[in-house]
């Protein structure tokens, strides 16, 4: 049985399966289908500073191996997520990975120290939001902005919880985006965010989603977020990364670690199988045995390795391994 | 999200009920075209256990391979929760698209991958009071368990089926037998009277003295229910349907703008907060916008 303790930075995870931001709530309703506690941890969807809507509905459509979602980020505000959603999830145990978005500096900023008295595992910084002060500009998408929310965040949140910057697949050159977040204190990376996409209703010939464009998930994304964490473990070898994008199977999730993450978010998959996460840590842990790997920590990046180092990592079973 | 009790228009409902859904694979036992519908019994016990009226399954379509991701969902009916065998489910599939196609095309001993009973049943009376249930095309199916329940307390019970057409009627064998008084209209006459379901509804309210009305189908339907129990004051519950990707409360997708006790109108998910609702309390006319004076709205960059 291969060891599958892992880490985030300074935080120990006694798994790599985490749930993904948005598709889990703050846990509640999936406690009703496994035990929380039995995950590596609960990223909870991501929370502003105040109260909001979301957009008007429709806000899905299925597409094909994937859907595309135009939510809007409804959600109760961080004075509610502080005082009913965040205890609910640390009484059951579950380690407690807390997502923030904000429309400008400030807010992000704001909510780190909100944060900063409350038992948080981890802060993942959505930074995939318009920014108010720049045209909209998603700050993801400019390597400037996207560092100095970081560097704020990481100012402001408890010096002992890590900061997470989650970047988006919509961009020429993701290394320069990890790069820039990486200079600015991030201990650490989630990717990839949903990527930017479309649908057109046949019956009223108009836009699908009420938000005219959403965001696609699902194993239609996999490809392009594997490549994104290669891409960002060869920018940042040293960061800690989470990876995530239509993983399905604990196949999937091995592939991740290969590329270079840590740990995985699993996200719409739960859409289709409110238990995948569970069942994608019992394939991941069989996957792992039957390719000959002591730990996750030696799967982690083994994909980028020489020959030699993997012949040492593997030992006796790297014959077994193609080059 | 899961959100503050206080936030919840209906405060009852935030918390999770106490026999929550369940995973299942169910063996097809049963398929049974009624026109342009197939009924499936599927063999479901843990299912079965929790059901009440009004609560509906989520289905994985397409097979271990599938391209698609999302579950389908369908209304319950017709649920033994089993002594000797195991509990079986039912549930009518309108075809729709290529899930509620896939779905028609299972034969007997296929195998389902279930989650239910999900959502909020019917609320009922704790005593016998006299009640209009409204069907529109399939949204029938939840009504018979309904009115099973009712009329096991000692209701006086009534039921309008409509649909388009009359191969687009359902249910109306199994409510007759149920209930004896069900009344039946068409869009185009092609069985029992040309009409719709709100037509004969006001005399049916009169007749029978109804203190409430439950109906399920079409939105527009809905809303056109609630009007007219409205203007009889008295409460009409109705189960909606709205897209849905994860049916379990986790993706909020499934929204509808829902006026709450305090006065404050919230996008509610209609997956664990519904598909129940009070038709009055339901934006009818706004769904589908993000109206000005939504909770959060603001937050939106609308003005207020
Ligand atoms: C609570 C509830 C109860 C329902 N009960 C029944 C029932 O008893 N019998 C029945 O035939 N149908 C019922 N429906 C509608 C049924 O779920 C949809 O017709 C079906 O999901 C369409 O899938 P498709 O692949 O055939 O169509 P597509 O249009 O290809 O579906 C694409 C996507 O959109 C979603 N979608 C499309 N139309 C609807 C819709 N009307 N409602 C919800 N999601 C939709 C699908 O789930 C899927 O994710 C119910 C829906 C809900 C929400
Ligand atoms: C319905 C839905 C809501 C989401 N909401 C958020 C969110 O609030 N914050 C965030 O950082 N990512 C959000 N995401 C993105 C996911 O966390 C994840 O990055 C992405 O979906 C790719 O993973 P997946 O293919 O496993 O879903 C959302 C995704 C979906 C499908
Ligand atoms: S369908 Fe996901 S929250 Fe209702």
């Amino acid at each position: 049985m291969a060891d599958l303790r892992t880490s985030l930075g300074r935080l120990r995870l006694p798994n790599p399966v985490l749930t993904a931001s948005g598709c889990a709530a703050a846990g509640k309703e999936l406690s009703q289908f496994f035990d929380l506690t039995e995950l590596g941890g609960i990223v909870t969807k991501s929370i502003m500073l105040r109260a909001r809507s979301g957009r008007p509905t429709p806000r899905m459509a299925e597409t094909p191996s994937g859907m595309l979602n135009s939510i809007g980020l409804q959600g109760p505000g961080i004075d509610s997520f502080l005082a009913h959603d965040l205890p609910w999830l640390r009484g059951t145990g579950a380690r407690a990975v807390v997502s923030i978005a904000g429309g400008h500096t400030d807010e992000y900023v704001a909510l780190a120290k909100r944060l900063y008295n409350h038992p948080v595992d981890l802060i993942e910084v959505n930074i995939s939001c318009p920014n108010v002060e720049n045209r909209g500009q998603v700050f993801a998408c400019d390597p400037i902005a996207a560092g100095r929310v970081i560097s704020a965040v990481r100012r402001a949140a408890h010096p002992n919880v890590g900061v997470f910057a989650k970047l988006s697949p919509d961009v020429t050159d993701i290394g320069v985006i990890a790069r820039a977040v990486t200079d600015a204190g991030a201990d650490g990376i989630s990717l990839i965010n949903t990527l930017l996409g479309m649908e057109i209703d046949l019956d009223t010939l108009r836009p699908a989603l009420g938000g005219v464009t959403g965001g696609l998930s699902g194993p239609a994304v996999r490809p392009v977020a594997l490549r994104c964490v290669w891409q960002v473990h060869q920018a940042v070898p040293h960061l800690p990364l989470l990876g995530m994008g239509g993983i399905m199977t604990g196949q999937d999730a091995l592939r991740f670690l290969l590329a270079g993450a840590s740990a995985v978010s699993v996200g719409t998959a739960v859409f289709h199988d409110p238990t995948a996460p569970i069942r994608i840590l019992r394939e991941l842990e069989a996957e792992l045995d039957a390719c000959g790997f002591a730990s996750v920590t030696d799967a982690i990046g083994f994909a980028h390795k020489s020959e030699e180092q993997r012949a040492a990592l593997l030992g006796g079973a790297s014959q077994s391994v193609p080059a | 999200m899961t959100q503050a009790s206080s936030d919840q228009p209906m405060a009852s409902e935030t918390d999770l009920p106490a026999s929550g859904p369940v995973q299942e694979v169910g063996e097809i036992f049963d398929v049974t075209r009624f026109g342009d519908y197939t009924q499936l019994t599927v063999v479901a016990p843990g299912v079965a256990r929790a059901f009440q009226p009004g609560q509906f399954v989520a289905v994985a379509v397409g097979g271990s391979q599938t391209s698609m991701l999302l579950r389908r969902s369908f209304a319950l009916y017709g649920v033994k929760p089993g002594s000797e065998f195991a509990g079986t489910i039912q549930f009518v599939v309108a075809v729709h698209g290529p899930g509620t196609g896939w779905l028609a095309a299972q034969r007997i001993g296929a195998r389902l991958d279930l989650v239910g009973p999900l959502g909020v049943p019917f609320p009922i009376p704790r005593e016998a009071v006299p009640a209009v249930l409204v069907g529109g095309g399939y949204g029938t199916a939840p009504l018979l368990p309904l009115a099973e329940r009712l009329i096991a307390l000692g209701s006086e019970v009534e039921m309008i089926v409509g649909a388009s057409r009359a191969h687009r009627l359902f249910g109306e064998l199994q409510a007759k037998r149920l209930i004896g008084k069900v009344t039946v209209t068409t869009d185009d006459g092609s069985a029992g009277q040309l009409g719709q379901v709100t037509d004969p509804l006001p005399s049916a309210i009169e007749r029978l003295g109804a203190e409430i009305v439950y109906a399920c189908g079409p939105m527009g339907m809905l809303a056109a229910v609630g009007e007219v129990a409205r203007a009889h004051a008295i409460p009409a519950q109705v189960a909606v349907e709205e897209a849905m990707a994860c049916g379990i409360g986790v993706c909020m997708t499934c929204v509808l703008p829902v006026r709450g006790g305090d006065g404050v109108s919230r996008f509610v998910r209609s997956c664990v907060e519904g598909p129940v609702f009070e038709a009055g309390r339901v934006r009818w006319a706004d769904v589908g916008t993000l109206p000005a004076d939504l909770h959060g709205a603001d937050g939106m960059g609308v003005a207020r």
